[in-house]
């Protein structure tokens, strides 16, 4: 996901009209950039890297420079919690200061793939706004969907589409296709601008742009990297990022191990039906080597938060089970905290990946099901919880 | 009988030279004598693994009279791959490669429209009919011939289910990961649609998660007819934090990111048991069993 700020510059640079806006680090640098801003009134708006904004109180508009350095005071290293980000919120690194534009009306659109045909889809709506996302999950007919073809002659049936939901008149037409160029052009996954405006004076307008990068294309865009440095993601799961390892921090107090994405789901589904709590999603990909692992289980073990280690492994024709054993280990033998692990092996060299862990002395009970595993585990936090 | 691949599918694969291509080909051969060659530009003409080796799934496909491909590639060249493939005509692409970016598969999409070729995956850990072909990386030592179907958007899960199945003694008819990715080839429905023609299934397992529309197209084709068959379905991510993706690619949440939740319902709704958790699938095809 590209900030804010990324996002709207790319779209101007396919002609996406924006309003003029700065990125400030401290209420001071708010304030000397609105002299570069043409406006009679300015908004602030955190950047955090999680949607839901609006509604949680992250975007103030401000009459004076001053007022805008108030605001973005109030704004900065603030905690803001929406439905999208976690429990603790976001911290605001940084906000945004633009000119507050005169809307007329609010829409949304937003370009992604369909999954069954594989083409384009451009989503509209003429619901458009910062309540957009709860109204377009009461009622499925908020929004109505066109796919893009690559022919030309399409061009009236997506000018009929646009009327239908609202949105008329050349310059809007013309946005939209930018837009689509830029979601072509760029290995995009994503494009979605909420609100799209109509302003008083009659122009089209990106007040809010989203951007989705496809890291899988990054082998031929490098600079992808490079862009979503960080961009919400905790330091660990960048870490985890590095070997292999998808990890999703999770409130919890129950560390998971787990090889596959279905089964680290599956595994935080039981655990959260046996009443405990995971600290964790994480999904051992196939490239990981047992060095990779090792770097998942020693990010759990240096959580102070994570009281015991539940491993789900089930060794696959990729991921043998006794490459994550050997991980497992290697981790407990550098660790200076030991926690006690629970685990479940089946599959490919699952005895081999027992023997290991066994041998090598890692603290661990095997149990034959998921289910006695994962009970065992809950127990064992539960006990922690109140001792 | 079985779907999709049988003791009669011949096999090639492309992207057979490489590390992975020759460690999952020698494995998949030796599971089963499906395997009549590879295709590497360049290299036709030679011998790889006891088999001849193509310069393209053409030319492979005219002298082996192979009608399926496995495509073993790096990302960066595994939809030109397949686009190959399914220009060439072939019946089934079983694609394992992960990570292919979204704007490729978009352009093999496209290439299927006009094609009678059936993909497995992207990022899928393959197909499996026990005892009869295997294409793809999944183990097969806990898996045996039998009459459970099952479609499955996750491996490692699905190698977990299957084990615990032929631990129970119920076989499998055939195994079929469509894969992890936004965009893939068969959906559930197909699988769906598939099983129910085939005499060996007699009881289908959808093993899926949050994310896509797969779930809620499978329980709109189930409520639109008496499918005849019992059909299980295990959905996790039921505690999945929104907005986050977990692994596997998400989906913008309005054009139908389902939550678990939402598809576990709207696929009870259209008659398939739900199975509570991934220790209870087996129970839960009894218990459809001994419903039906």
């Amino acid at each position: 996901m590209l900030s804010e700020n990324q996002s709207k510059e790319l779209l101007c640079q396919y002609g996406v009209l924006i309003p003029e806006g700065r990125l400030a680090h401290t209420p001071e640098q708010a304030e000397k950039l609105c002299k570069d801003i043409k406006a009679r009134k300015y908004v602030v708006k955190a950047q955090i890297a999680a949607g839901g904004r609006g509604l949680a109180g992250g975007i103030k508009f401000a009459a004076t420079p001053s007022a805008v350095a108030n605001e973005a005071r109030t704004l900065l290293n603030s905690k803001l919690v929406t439905e999208q980000t976690a429990a603790a919120g976001e911290t605001v690194h940084s906000v945004y200061v633009e000119a507050a534009i005169d809307i007329a009306k609010n829409y949304y659109i937003a370009i992604s793939f369909d999954p069954n045909s594989g083409r384009p889809i451009l989503l509209a709506s003429a619901a458009g706004g910062v309540e957009f996302e709860q109204l377009a999950r009461m009622d499925e007919n908020a929004v109505k969907t066109y796919l893009f073809d690559d022919k030309p002659e399409t061009r009236d049936e997506l000018i009929a589409f646009l009327k239908g939901v609202g949105i008329e008149g050349p310059e809007a037409v013309e946005t939209i296709c930018n837009a689509h160029e830029a979601f072509c052009e760029n290995d995009l996954t994503l494009v979605e601008i909420n609100p799209f405006v109509r302003t008083g004076d009659g122009k089209w307008m990106a007040i809010d742009a989203k951007i989705a990068l496809d890291r899988n294309a990054s082998f031929r865009r490098p600079e992808f990297d490079s862009m979503v440095e960080d961009l919400g993601m905790s330091s660990s799961e960048t870490e985890a990022q590095k070997s292999n390892i998808n990890l999703v921090k999770l409130t919890g107090d129950i560390g998971v191990v787990a090889n596959g994405a279905g089964l680290g789901l599956a595994t935080n589904d039981m655990i959260t039906d046996a009443g405990g709590k995971p600290a964790n999603f994480m999904d051992i990909r196939t490239t990981a080597r047992s060095f990779d692992v090792a770097r998942g289980v020693e990010l759990l073990l240096s959580d102070p938060t994570v009281k015991v280690i539940l491993l789900n492994i089930h060794g696959g024709g990729m991921t043998a089970a006794d490459t994550v054993a050997e991980g497992v280990n290697f981790a407990y033998s550098r660790a200076a905290r030991k926690l006690p692990v629970v685990a479940h092996i089946s599959g490919h060299n699952a005895e081999w990946g027992i023997n290991i862990l066994r041998d090598r002395q890692v603290p661990v009970e095997i149990f034959d099901t998921m289910s006695g595993a994962i009970n065992r585990v809950v127990e064992i936090a539960s006990s922690g919880r109140t001792g | 009988m079985a779907i999709f691949v049988n003791s009669d599918t011949r096999v090639i694969v492309q992207g057979m030279t490489g590390r992975s291509g020759t460690f999952y080909t020698d494995q998949s051969a030796r599971y089963a004598p499906c395997y009549v060659g590879g295709v590497r530009p360049g290299k036709g003409g030679s011998q790889h693994l006891d088999l001849p080796m193509f310069n393209s799934v053409k030319e492979a496909m005219a002298e082996t009279g192979a009608n399926a491909s496995m495509v073993i590639v790096p990302a960066p060249y595994a939809g030109d791959a397949m686009i190959e493939a399914i220009e060439a005509g072939i019946g089934v692409v079983v694609c394992v490669t992960e990570r292919i970016p979204q704007h490729d598969m978009s352009r093999v999409k496209k290439a299927l429209q006009s094609s009678k070729t059936v993909l497995i995956g992207p990022n899928s850990q393959g197909i499996l009919t026990p005892g009869q072909c295997k294409i793809g990386v999944m183990p097969t030592r806990l898996t045996m011939p039998g009459n459970i179907g099952i479609a499955s958007r996750s491996a490692s899960l699905t190698s977990e289910i299957v084990a615990q199945f032929s631990k129970a003694g119920m076989g499998q008819s055939t195994t079929v990961g469509i894969g992890g990715d936004t965009l893939h080839g068969v959906n559930f429905v197909d699988c769906l649609k598939h099983f129910r023609d085939d005499d060996e299934t007699e009881a289908v397992v959808l093993i899926g998660e949050i994310g896509g529309r797969d779930e809620e197209e499978a329980a709109a084709y189930l409520a639109s007819l008496d499918y005849g068959k019992p059909v299980i379905a295990l959905v996790v991510g039921r505690f999945a934090p929104r907005g986050r993706q977990m692994g596997h690619a998400g989906t913008l949440s309005v054009l139908g990111g389902g939550t678990a939740q939402d598809k576990i319902s709207c696929l009870r709704d259209a008659g398939a048991v739900i199975a509570e958790n991934a220790d209870d699938v087996v129970a839960a095809v009894k218990r459809a069993q001994a419903a039906g």
